[in-house]
């Protein structure tokens, strides 16, 4: 065996293997796999063309909507002919990749065999994704369009957009009341739960027994004994308040358990050398917490915090169950009175627009702190 | 085991991993609990219930191992927030003793970074400072070069000997045994939670009179560190 380097490249020859190197690495059989994903790409191609337009011909609905319809149907057929691309050139590689072996360039050989295995794979992956969307779209035009005339009528939408947009506004406000009270009362929760010393051991175990008590009810259960119970039993000032403020003290209850245990796990993630140099310092118990270990925690708190904030803000939809009026409750009403749930798949899309581009903020943030924690020397 | 230190007297620890140097100086300070025995600070008995250790903490400071700076204020917040919150200085006359520490300790230009943009012999220097920033009587040091680097390690041990030619009383635990033959008043062996041998660094590191003890300063000389 001989290495050489030449002008920065480094070849090296093992001459001393029998048989040379043909046995050892024969370059890769291509050309069935490129076949079969000439045939699928076909097949899915000729389907998509087909199957919807036949679908969209035969829907009983206005000409404007068939005219809508037959759009995406050619689109859709002319994004599957597509597939055919990667599949066509996989298969001209293969024969190539044939020729140059019986030609004797090997590795030539091989590097184009591998190349036609690539386009081929890619050629089935697509097509395999075409053939879902495919489904989905069958489905949606299914038994004359019924899928998309209950779930997605634009007529539906629009007349019912304003009032449920109107009617968000009570998500939000619920939203932002019970998260800035969460944040207060959870803390606090906390803190009682981490205090070392032995006085606080009554209050300990209390704080305990309410962070297990309030995450094992449903908060569906515990919203309606809040907002109906309440009422019902006269206490003086709690029973006069509106229901939107009932059902923002059932959220609070409920979430500040969950939120409780994560300001917990973030303080006791703050290393005990950190309490360890503060009282070498000289701080005092409540001193060191409020210099140095909330300030460390509630940096690391923020991803999941956001996280139970979401869900509190989709949470928020369960005032349907007390009777108050947020955009969920908006949609049934339009619902029950046009026998058409587009309203009801309108607010989803609303929660979502509004929830995706958080979660993406809390996918940051913990990509961020991944890569400063990483980067710690301590 | 039973130590006396005097005042402006370095006493260094020495012994092997385990042998109870760190939990000697977490004891002093009270951040370990002593179950027999006391420890007195200028004549008064400061160990046991009833003490208030944060008082007693403000007097003695404790440099750690891993420096243990914190992380969200930078070096000039580091040094003066104790004597801000606790000695109850103002935030000019804190500034002040800050920024005299760390020219001391040659970091003056570092008062605006932060911890994690300095290096591990940095962050040490400024752990010192931090510490001295709340003058105390007495100063603690917990092997405060074994997480250096080489090159760092010298540093760091220049400014322990510019303290002790001030006059600062210090314990000590430490590896670096060439450095406390050089700066030490008196030297302990400590083997196993006992101080072993205890005696002026000439007559331990020379004529030791224990087995252990040179069995200990052999593996020692053997490893490259004597």
């Amino acid at each position: 065996m001989s290495a050489t380097s030449t002008e920065g490249r480094l070849a090296v020859d093992v001459d001393a293997v029998a048989g040379g190197v043909r046995r050892l690495a024969p370059p890769p059989r291509s050309l069935a796999l490129a076949g079969a994903a000439v045939v699928a790409a076909v097949l899915v191609a000729a389907a998509s063309w087909g199957l919807p337009l036949r679908s969209v011909s035969a829907l009983d609905a206005t000409s404007d909507a068939k005219t809508a319809g037959t759009i995406v149907a050619v689109v859709f057929g002319f994004l599957a002919t597509l597939l055919l691309i990667p599949a066509i050139q996989g298969t001209a590689l293969s024969l190539r990749s044939r020729s140059l072996e019986t030609a004797g360039e090997i590795v030539e050989s091989r590097h184009i065999a591998a190349r036609a295995c690539e386009k081929a794979r890619r050629a089935l992956g697509y097509s395999l994704a075409v053939l879902v969307v495919l489904g989905l779209m069958l489905f949606l035009l299914a038994n004359d369009a019924a899928i998309i005339e209950t779930f997605l009528s634009w007529e539906q939408i629009s007349r019912s957009a304003v009032d449920i947009l109107r009617a968000s506004w009570l998500n939000v406000w619920i939203a932002v009341v019970a998260e800035c009270l969460i944040l207060v009362f959870a803390l606090t929760l906390a803190l009682v739960r981490l205090s070392p010393s032995k006085a606080m051991a009554p209050l300990r175990w209390l704080a305990i027994a309410y962070v297990d008590v309030f995450r094992a009810i449903p908060l569906i259960i515990l919203l309606y004994l809040v907002a109906f119970g309440i009422p019902l039993a006269g206490i003086p000032i709690l029973s006069d308040l509106p229901t939107t403020w009932l059902i923002v003290i059932g959220l609070t209850i409920t979430t500040s358990a969950y939120v409780a245990e994560v300001f917990r796990s973030a303080i006791e993630s703050v290393h005990w050398s950190q309490t360890a140099a503060a009282k070498s310092l000289g701080f005092s118990t409540l001193q060191t917490s409020r210099y140095v270990v909330v300030p460390q925690a509630v940096r690391r708190v923020v991803p999941p915090l956001l996280s139970y904030f979401i869900g509190l803000q989709k949470d928020t939809a369960l005032v349907l169950v007390v009777g108050a009026i947020d955009a969920f409750g908006q949609a049934k009403i339009y619902a029950g009175n046009y026998f058409n749930l587009s309203s009801v798949t309108f607010v989803a899309v609303i929660f979502i627009a509004i929830t995706i581009p958080q979660t993406r903020l809390v996918d940051y943030l913990l990509a961020r702190e991944e890569r400063k924690t990483g980067m710690r020397k301590l | 085991m039973s130590l006396s230190v005097a005042p402006h007297e370095v006493v260094c620890l020495i012994g092997a991993s385990g042998s109870g140097k760190s939990t000697l100086l977490r004891c002093i300070n009270g951040l370990e609990t002593i179950e027999e025995g006391e420890i007195r600070l200028e004549g008064d008995v400061v160990s046991g219930p009833g003490v208030d250790y944060t008082a007693l903490r403000r007097q003695i400071g404790l440099v750690f191992q891993s420096y243990n700076l914190f992380p969200h204020m930078n070096v000039m917040r580091n040094v003066t927030i104790a004597p801000m919150k606790i000695a109850g200085l103002g935030r000019g006359p804190a500034e002040e003793r800050a920024r005299a520490l760390l020219r001391r300790v040659g970091l003056e230009e570092k008062a605006n970074a932060y911890p994690d943009q300095l290096s591990g012999g940095q962050q040490q220097r400024v752990a010192i400072a931090r510490a001295m920033a709340m003058e105390p009587k007495l100063l603690l040091l917990d092997e405060i070069t074994s997480a250096l680097d080489p090159e760092l390690v010298n540093e760091v041990l220049r400014m322990v000997r510019d303290l002790a030619e001030q006059g600062m009383t210090m314990v000590l635990a430490t590896h670096e045994m060439g450095f406390a033959r050089s700066v030490a008043n008196t030297v302990c062996f400590l083997d196993n939670g006992q101080i072993l041998e205890m005696g002026p660094p000439e007559q331990i590191f020379e004529s030791p009179s224990e087995k252990r003890t040179r069995e200990f300063l052999r593996t020692v000389l053997e490893a490259g560190q004597l």
